[in-house]
């Protein structure tokens, strides 16, 4: 798991030193290749975003987005996961960010916790893998024989995710209320509710992470 | 596309939430901090058994004084490891860096075996003296140990496991150290096995919570 998780970038030892390991910052822009002043940039707006800068914040997550879905590609998720990975990874980033030291790089960082998020996604898929099994000709050639029995299973489910939205904690609930089953848009949630836009938000995006959790049995 | 969109409406949301963070200071200040509370304790313990004695058993054995540096040096590059993993991006090879303090603590203390043959007028340690060592070490690695899974819990380890082997051994070798200052007795094979056996329960046990207590972050 150590080497999976090894950053691409390697850097020295000595953290307390980090001008005698990286002579790059001496070097002149003009004799630095266009990736390095690209990942320069990346570094310099994540250090605007741990003082506040919401502008620089958004410009470095939408530009960490393709180097997360080539992490994610290289440790082998596949293409429909993708999207999951980037997500999870800009949550993750948002909850570490202050960890981000701006003297060193960007891109080992986010390339870290890409990985991780990666190899937790190859987990769960290999879980739910285990679990499921996909005949879709067995699907075919048996199918519901009993209506009864078919609409008692779908009031079992409906009642199972009653059950689950509930247990859901109370900001999150709200969110599954608000925008999933009443259909509000997020002013009208937003107004309904107090919060901010934002916070429904994430707290969609986690409510649903837990929801899939619970129905598919991740952790 | 749907996701994309979802992912562009994350970012978005993210940058609503943004506040300000405070940046992790670096690793070798948190290492600084907790090896004062160490060098509290160290005080402590002297202001109760005064120098003397560790001193005269230091120029009787100067084996165990190479020890107990070895013992201080696993100690500072253990705990400097740990706070060094709990960083994103951070290589893994870290480990490392505390085995040449290790090679020394374990070398000299194994000349402590050969006591019986070098010195054999030295008091050497019963079963029962030994036990207290184990004691000794264990009660002193708890708050230790508490105290780096408390100030990396902050921090992100993505190898939990690995982090937690550097916990333990810190707070063991540094546990070890401290037990110098009123260590009454010669190393025997005994007093030696009991240490060996300390340092590793302690390693162990947190090997094996360290994945539920260094990752508050990426639940």
């Amino acid at each position: 798991m150590t080497a999976t998780l090894t950053a691409p970038r390697m850097m020295g030892l000595d953290s307390v030193l980090p001008r005698l390991v990286r002579t790059d910052s001496t070097v002149s822009d003009a004799a630095v290749p266009t990736g390095d002043m690209q990942e320069r940039q990346r570094a310099a707006w994540m250090a605007a975003a741990q003082d506040g800068d919401r502008r620089a914040y958004e410009r470095v997550l939408a530009a960490s987005v393709s180097l997360i879905r080539s992490v994610a590609r290289r440790q082998g998720v596949a293409l429909d996961l993708l999207d999951d990975v980037v997500q999870e990874t800009l949550l993750t980033l948002h909850r570490v960010r202050h960890t981000y030291d701006p003297s060193r790089s960007y891109d080992a960082w986010l390339a870290a916790l890409a990985a991780r998020r990666a190899i937790d996604a190859l987990r769960s898929q290999g879980r739910r893998g285990h679990r499921e099994v996909h005949d879709e000709r067995a699907f075919d050639l048996h199918p519901d024989a009993d209506d009864a029995t078919a609409a008692a299973e779908r009031e079992q489910e409906a009642r199972r995710l009653r059950e689950a939205i509930a247990s859901l904690p109370p900001g999150q609930r709200e969110a599954v209320e608000q925008l999933g089953l009443k259909e509000r848009s997020l002013a009208e949630a937003s107004a309904e509710t107090g919060r901010q836009t934002g916070a429904l938000k994430v707290n969609l995006h986690r409510a649903m992470k837990a929801l899939r959790a619970r129905f598919h049995g991740e952790p | 596309m749907a996701e994309s969109r979802l992912t562009e409406s994350l970012i978005q949301s993210l940058g609503d939430q943004l506040a300000p963070v405070r940046r992790l200071p670096p690793p070798w200040v948190r290492t600084a901090l907790w090896l004062l509370v160490v060098l509290a304790m160290a005080g402590g313990l002297l202001m109760h058994y005064g120098a003397a004695h560790m001193v005269q058993r230091w120029t009787a054995e100067p084996d165990i004084a190479m020890a107990g540096l070895g013992a201080v040096i696993t100690a500072v590059c253990a705990a400097w490891a740990a706070f060094a993993l709990g960083v994103p991006g951070r290589p893994a090879r870290w480990a490392w860096l505390p085995l040449p303090g290790l090679l020394l603590w374990v070398g000299a203390s194994g000349l402590g075996c050969l006591r019986d043959w070098i010195a054999p007028a030295m008091p050497v340690a019963n079963v029962h003296q030994a036990g207290d060592c184990l004691v000794f070490i264990i009660t002193f690695s708890i708050p230790l140990s508490a105290l780096l899974v408390w100030l990396l819990r902050r921090a992100c380890p993505l190898r939990p496991v690995l982090t937690a082997v550097m916990i333990g051994l810190a707070s063991a070798a540094a546990s070890a150290a401290l037990l110098e200052i009123c260590h009454a007795f010669a190393v025997a094979a005994t007093d030696l096995l009991m240490h060996a056996l300390a340092v590793a329960i302690v390693v162990v046990v947190n090997a094996a919570m360290g994945g539920r207590l260094l990752q508050p972050a990426l639940k």
